[in-house]
């Protein structure tokens, strides 16, 4: 799809892409919690981790191009972001085993991306200290669901075993981004580690990509889910062509 | 015995004094356990309605057409999460816990604002919503800001600069819709046409059928009567319908020169009572939504409560 001129280089542009997808689909399954939440501050904390993803997917596909253009009529397979934050929802264990793996690796990238000359740069040193809140409340809860009841250890033993096979692609080098990508995938892992053992849960052992599709997202293969995501989120937009909201 | 009748008394007599003399009521103060009692009911019901009102607009947080519809629209959401945090807190205030609120709303001995009972079919219901139901809201809350319980008071005022946010943006909403194309007009008008009559109902039933008004006029909880409000929040809406370019749909409105008030058609309050008594278009699904997220969490809430016993950590 033509999206017009942008104003950076093809592999910034491809970058821009895959983080601006990685906050965008998060942010949207983020979304489906409203009204469904466990405890109604649960309700406040996850619409609010659901906007700063918005705020940063607005952001991030408007170097792009039209950030409507990009989220609405994009097809499946043009959609680059990672397979871990597609994944539903699941069980309240199964979206905070998604976010703290997310949200550990955006806050590590984001981390290095400030320091760099990229045009990332300021979007990255904003969006690390509302990172850090996201991370902070996935660790907090899942101490609380691995040490809490034998149900809740259950649970979340069992989210964070089924999401693991979806973190190996978080380390793929995105675009020409200047980031150690080997030693952004260790820290991520003694990070992990550490909460899930303070969680007094297992470290999966399990393969950290599985058969070719786990672990392709930023090459536009998804997981089923996603077409349904897409076509929830992109119905009402696409009914209407050429109309502005 | 006769002391304690003598300083119930002087408390009374304090209490009266007090809310007559516009001075707030503040939670260690004694108050009669009727005041409590309806301050309980109404900002429990007022707790209800903002989480309940959660649902029909998370209805369209997935689908919303364009991204920046979808930022405020999920920002709208959360700020009625937080009402709701708010407003139980101030309950808590009257003594009573979130828990045992939920209970009595989860099993209907509380009520939520009928309002709520309505589906959202369209997008075009998130404007309607906005401008129609928290316009109502509005009028009937700005009042509130000076209730004569403190907790309740200072949290509307919080609530309504928030709320008066929200009214805007589902104004914008529409005004877009109504000068977009032909569906989307159509869209909108469909919309107001649906959100109208019930919106009006949002004040309660008529002066000479409410039965808890003159008490809480007497207490300052309340300070306007349903009928005035609802005249007030009319003669508002006319001129704004006007500026979307859409109708109101009601044949009888038309502009009374000698009252200075717009007159309005009957309002149908078989359907209010009917949607009141359970009937209508959707109360088991929001009552049996609330439920079932209540039920689905119990998990979460058991092991966060566990964990803080095993780490002497506050609650969750």
């Amino acid at each position: 799809m033509e999206t017009g001129t942008a104003p950076i280089r093809p592999a910034d542009r491809t970058a821009a892409l895959a983080l601006g997808d990685d906050a965008l689909v998060l942010a949207q399954r983020l979304g489906e919690w409203a009204g469904h939440g466990p405890v109604l501050e649960e309700e406040v904390a996850l619409a609010n981790i659901a906007l700063d993803l918005l705020g940063q997917a607005r952001h991030l596909l408007s170097l792009v191009g039209n950030e409507d253009e990009l989220a609405y009529l994009r097809e499946e397979r043009e959609f680059r972001n990672c397979q871990l934050v597609e994944q539903p929802n699941g069980d309240f264990a199964h979206t905070i085993a998604r976010q703290l793996y997310f949200s550990t690796y955006q806050e590590l990238l984001h981390n290095r991306l400030a320091r760099t000359g990229t045009p990332f740069a300021p979007l990255s040193a904003k969006a690390v200290k509302e990172i850090a809140y996201h991370r902070d409340h996935a660790e907090h809860w899942t101490l609380r669901l691995g040490d809490g009841t034998p149900e809740s250890r259950e649970r979340m033993q069992r989210a964070t075993d089924a999401l693991w096979r979806y973190t190996g692609e978080l380390f793929e080098p995105v675009g020409e981004l200047p980031v150690d990508w080997t030693e952004l995938n260790d820290s991520w892992l003694a990070s992990v580690t550490s909460v899930l053992e303070r969680a007094t849960l297992t470290v999966p052992e399990g393969p950290r990509r599985g058969a070719w599709t786990a672990g392709a997202g930023r090459e536009g293969l998804h997981t089923e889910p996603f077409g349904r995501m897409l076509a929830e989120m992109q119905h009402l937009h696409r009914s209407h062509p050429g109309a502005s909201w | 015995m006769a002391t304690t009748v003598e300083a119930g008394g002087v408390r009374e007599a304090a209490f009266d004094a007090a809310v007559a003399a516009d001075e707030r009521i503040e939670p260690r103060d004694w108050m009669p356990d009727a005041y409590r009692a309806t301050l309980v009911r109404q900002i429990a019901q007022h707790a209800h309605s903002e989480i309940i009102g959660i649902q029909p607009e998370a209805n369209w947080i997935t689908r919303a057409p364009s991204l920046r519809r979808k930022a405020i629209l999920m920002a709208k959401v959360q700020d009625e999460a937080g009402h709701g945090l708010y407003l139980y807190s101030a309950a808590e205030t009257l003594g009573v816990g979130r828990d045992e609120l939920l209970d009595k709303l989860h099993t209907g001995r509380q009520k939520y604002s009928s309002i709520f009972n309505y589906p959202t079919l369209t997008w075009a219901d998130v404007g309607a919503i906005g401008w129609l139901v928290d316009g109502a809201a509005i009028t009937n809350q700005v009042p509130l800001c000076r209730c004569s319980y403190g907790p309740y008071a200072r949290a509307m005022v919080r609530i309504c600069k928030e709320e008066s946010f929200h009214q805007r943006q589902g104004y914008e909403l529409l005004l877009a819709l109504s000068q977009g194309t032909e569906a989307q007009h159509a869209m909108a008008q469909d919309a107001v046409d649906r959100w109208w009559w019930p919106s009006l109902m949002m004040f309660g039933p008529p002066d000479d059928e409410s039965s808890h008004s003159a008490q809480s006029m007497a207490w300052k909880i309340k300070r306007h009567s349903n009928d005035e409000l609802r005249q007030r929040f009319v003669d508002i809406c006319v001129p704004q319908a006007e500026a979307l370019g859409l109708t109101l749909p009601d044949p009888d409105l038309v502009w009374n020169e000698e009252r200075g008030h717009h007159d309005f058609g009957p309002i149908d309050w078989d359907e209010f009572r009917e949607v009141l008594r359970g009937n209508g278009p959707c109360n088991d699904e929001r009552i049996g939504r609330r439920r079932r997220a209540h039920e689905d969490g119990a998990w979460v809430r058991e092991a966060a409560a566990a964990y803080a016993a095993k780490h002497g950590e506050a609650k969750a």
